[in-house]
Parts: C-alpha cells; sequence; structure tokens
C-alpha cells in the first residue's frame, strides 16, 4: 500500500532515509488509520461493539479504539441496534454534528433493514436518513464481523479522492 | 374460590363478576363502577395488603361486545400472596378510573396503556403518551385492528430537507410482511 523504505534498504526504523508516496495516500492512510468512532449502541448490537474494543479483541490495533463520546471528536459512527423513529432525528442531529470526513457503519440487520422488526415504529434501515459506508450483517454480529467492516472501511477510505471536492448528503432542514 | 375471591364476593357483591385461578394465580374480574372500591380495600385492609403494584396492562378482544380489559397485578410484600384485577371497558367509552391514588407506582404503566390501547384513567395525575412522541396521530398502536406497520410514520422523516433521498416515496407494504424490499433510498455516492 504505501511504500515507505530507504534508499539503502535498511529497513530500520531510524534509518529511514526517504518516503516516496503521493500526499493523497499519505492523508488517506493518517484517516484510516485513526478513525475514532462515535459510541452509538441502540441494542444487543451494542454488547458485540464492547467486546470488539475490549481487551481480547482490542479494536485499537486498526487505530478505531478510541471511542468518543462527543459527535464533534469522531470520524466513524457505528449505529449498533435496532434504529426506532422516534431515534432518527437524534441520529441525525449526531451526526450532522460531526467533522468531514466523516464515516457509518451500520452495525447488525436491524440497522441495516429493520431485521424482523416489520412494526409501526422501527425505521428500516437507518439508510433511509443517513448515508452508510459500510453494513456489517449479523445479528448481532460477532467482534470480528465488525472488524471485517472497519478493515473494509480502511480499503475504502485509501481509495478516496482527498482533494475533490464530495457533495454533501441530505441536509437537514435549517 | 379462594378464599380472597370469596371475601371480595362478600363485601361487593355488585361490584364482584368473576373469580378465575390459573395455575395458583388469582384473578378477579370486577364491574369497573366498583372498581375503586375494591382496589382500595385490597389496598388498605391489613388482611389483605396488597401494597406492591407488579404491573398494568390492556387486552384487546376484538369482536367481543366488552372491547377492551384493563389488568393490574397487586402483590403484598407482607403476605407473600398476590392477585390479578380485571376490569372490561366498551370501545364507545374506554375510561376506567386510576389506581394511581392507591399505588403510585400505577401512573406510568397507566400512561403506556393509554398510549398503546387508547384506554383514558379517570383521575389520573398526567395522562399523557409516554413511548410515542406526543404529536404521534395514527392512533393506538397495539389495538388489533391496527396495521403491524403503522400508517407511514416510520418511513417519514420530516426533519430532513425537501428532495433529500429519505424523501424517497414510501413502497407500498406487502401484506404477511414478506416479499421483496426496497432497495436502498440512498446512493452514498463514495
Amino acid at each position: 500500500m504505501i511504500n515507505i523504505g530507504s534508499e539503502s534498504g535498511g529497513g530500520k526504523d531510524g534509518d529511514i532515509g526517504m518516503v516516496t508516496l503521493t500526499l493523497e495516500k499519505a492523508v488517506n492512510w493518517a484517516r484510516k488509520g485513526s478513525l475514532w468512532p462515535l459510541t452509538f449502541g441502540l441494542a444487543c448490537c451494542a454488547i458485540e461493539m464492547i467486546a470488539a474494543v475490549s481487551s481480547r479483541y482490542d479494536m485499537d490495533r486498526y487505530g478505531a479504539g478510541v471511542f468518543r463520546a462527543s459527535p464533534r471528536q469522531s470520524d466513524l459512527m457505528i449505529v449498533a441496534g435496532t434504529v426506532c423513529r422516534r431515534m432518527a432525528p437524534v441520529i441525525r442531529k449526531v451526526y450532522d454534528q460531526m467533522p468531514e470526513p466523516k464515516y457509518v457503519i451500520a452495525m447488525g440487520s436491524c440497522a441495516t433493514s429493520g431485521n424482523i422488526y416489520n412494526s409501526y415504529a422501527v425505521v428500516q434501515g437507518v439508510d433511509r436518513f443517513v448515508p452508510v459506508d459500510i453494513y456489517v450483517p449479523g445479528c448481532p454480529p460477532t467482534p470480528e464481523a465488525l472488524f471485517d467492516g472497519i478493515l473494509r472501511l480502511q480499503e475504502k477510505i485509501m481509495q478516496e479522492r482527498v482533494f475533490v471536492q464530495r457533495e454533501a448528503y441530505g441536509a437537514i432542514k435549517s | 374460590m379462594p378464599p380472597v375471591a370469596e371475601t371480595i364476593k362478600a363485601k361487593f357483591p355488585e361490584a364482584f363478576v368473576r373469580a378465575t385461578e390459573f395455575r395458583g394465580d388469582l384473578a378477579v374480574e370486577l364491574k369497573r363502577e366498583g372498581l375503586l372500591d375494591v382496589a382500595r380495600y385490597l389496598h388498605d385492609d391489613l388482611e389483605m395488603d396488597y401494597d406492591y403494584i407488579v404491573h398494568v396492562s390492556s387486552v384487546d378482544w376484538l369482536g367481543e361486545p366488552v372491547r377492551f380489559e384493563v389488568v393490574w397485578e397487586v402483590y403484598s410484600v407482607i403476605h407473600r400472596h398476590r392477585i390479578r384485577i380485571k376490569t372490561r371497558v366498551p370501545e364507545s367509552d374506554p375510561v376506567v378510573e386510576s389506581l394511581t391514588s392507591l399505588w403510585k407506582g400505577a401512573e406510568f404503566m397507566e400512561r403506556e396503556v393509554y398510549d398503546m390501547m387508547g384506554i383514558r384513567f379517570a383521575h389520573h395525575p398526567d395522562l399523557r403518551r409516554i413511548l410515542m412522541p406526543d404529536e404521534y396521530t395514527e392512533g393506538y398502536p397495539l389495538r388489533k385492528d391496527f396495521p403491524l406497520v403503522g400508517k407511514g410514520w416510520r418511513d417519514t422523516f420530516d426533519f430532513m430537507e425537501k428532495g433529500s433521498p429519505a424523501d424517497a416515496p414510501t413502497p407500498p407494504a406487502s401484506p404477511g410482511g414478506a416479499g421483496t424490499r426496497p432497495s436502498s433510498a440512498l446512493d452514498p455516492g463514495r
């Protein structure tokens, strides 16, 4: 991916004479390695998300372990659980408060599609009102499945064009 | 008939309808006019002393002449016995006396019954919706004639700007819940 190496080929940490890469790759590499997630645990998926950050699985290995309690310090919103209609404006407001660039993972069947809850109160997928980058299937997904989602999001981030304006998605009423 | 039910029947013959016992659980059905008097007796009398409210719920007997049923379950911490109080209310006048004056803990549970089934509680201190938003207008979701998927509220995102992808028309609800799922209304385009 990123070509970090020295001319002499020494390879030791203190021995890097030169780094060759595009600025775009450098920015993307930094972004993918410091995904600070926002906790949005809504149901049982949150328990698996907690397990994913805890010592056995340790999501910090991918740079995505610094869970923030504030959207203003977050890069990634993991919507983990059943999204009720009454929670929808809250999720949207929190999403709007996140600084760009921002990403969304819909964790589990409920956040993806509503799962079995085809009821009057459950939103049939969080992608109805926020843009979702990665859908993680499962009920609930295992920590490994969430990791797969994060690794795929990191692959996606590496493909991004940093210096191209993106269209804003679905702004809310002011 | 268990002795508690016998006592209620003897003391309040005009309010008593029937008592049933199922696997050791006693249920007493009362006329709604006499409900509060019987409940007060059950709460205050030292032999009864039902001091703890376990749950308030409701049943929709759709198709029966008197459609709704409200159920209170109370327990005595001292005597370790429990009883289920039932009252029927008709659809045309779904009002029943609140028991919050006796058991304060019934307040939120009666609000939930009001929110979900549309049964009103007279002399309730704060009868508002509790689970659904105050401005919810589709009716009472747990009634048996309420459509399972609601009437469109769950797919209406009025906090979004007009013309945003979330504004895409809601696909018709398929009966039985099965069938094709709508494709995502959004193309994040990333």
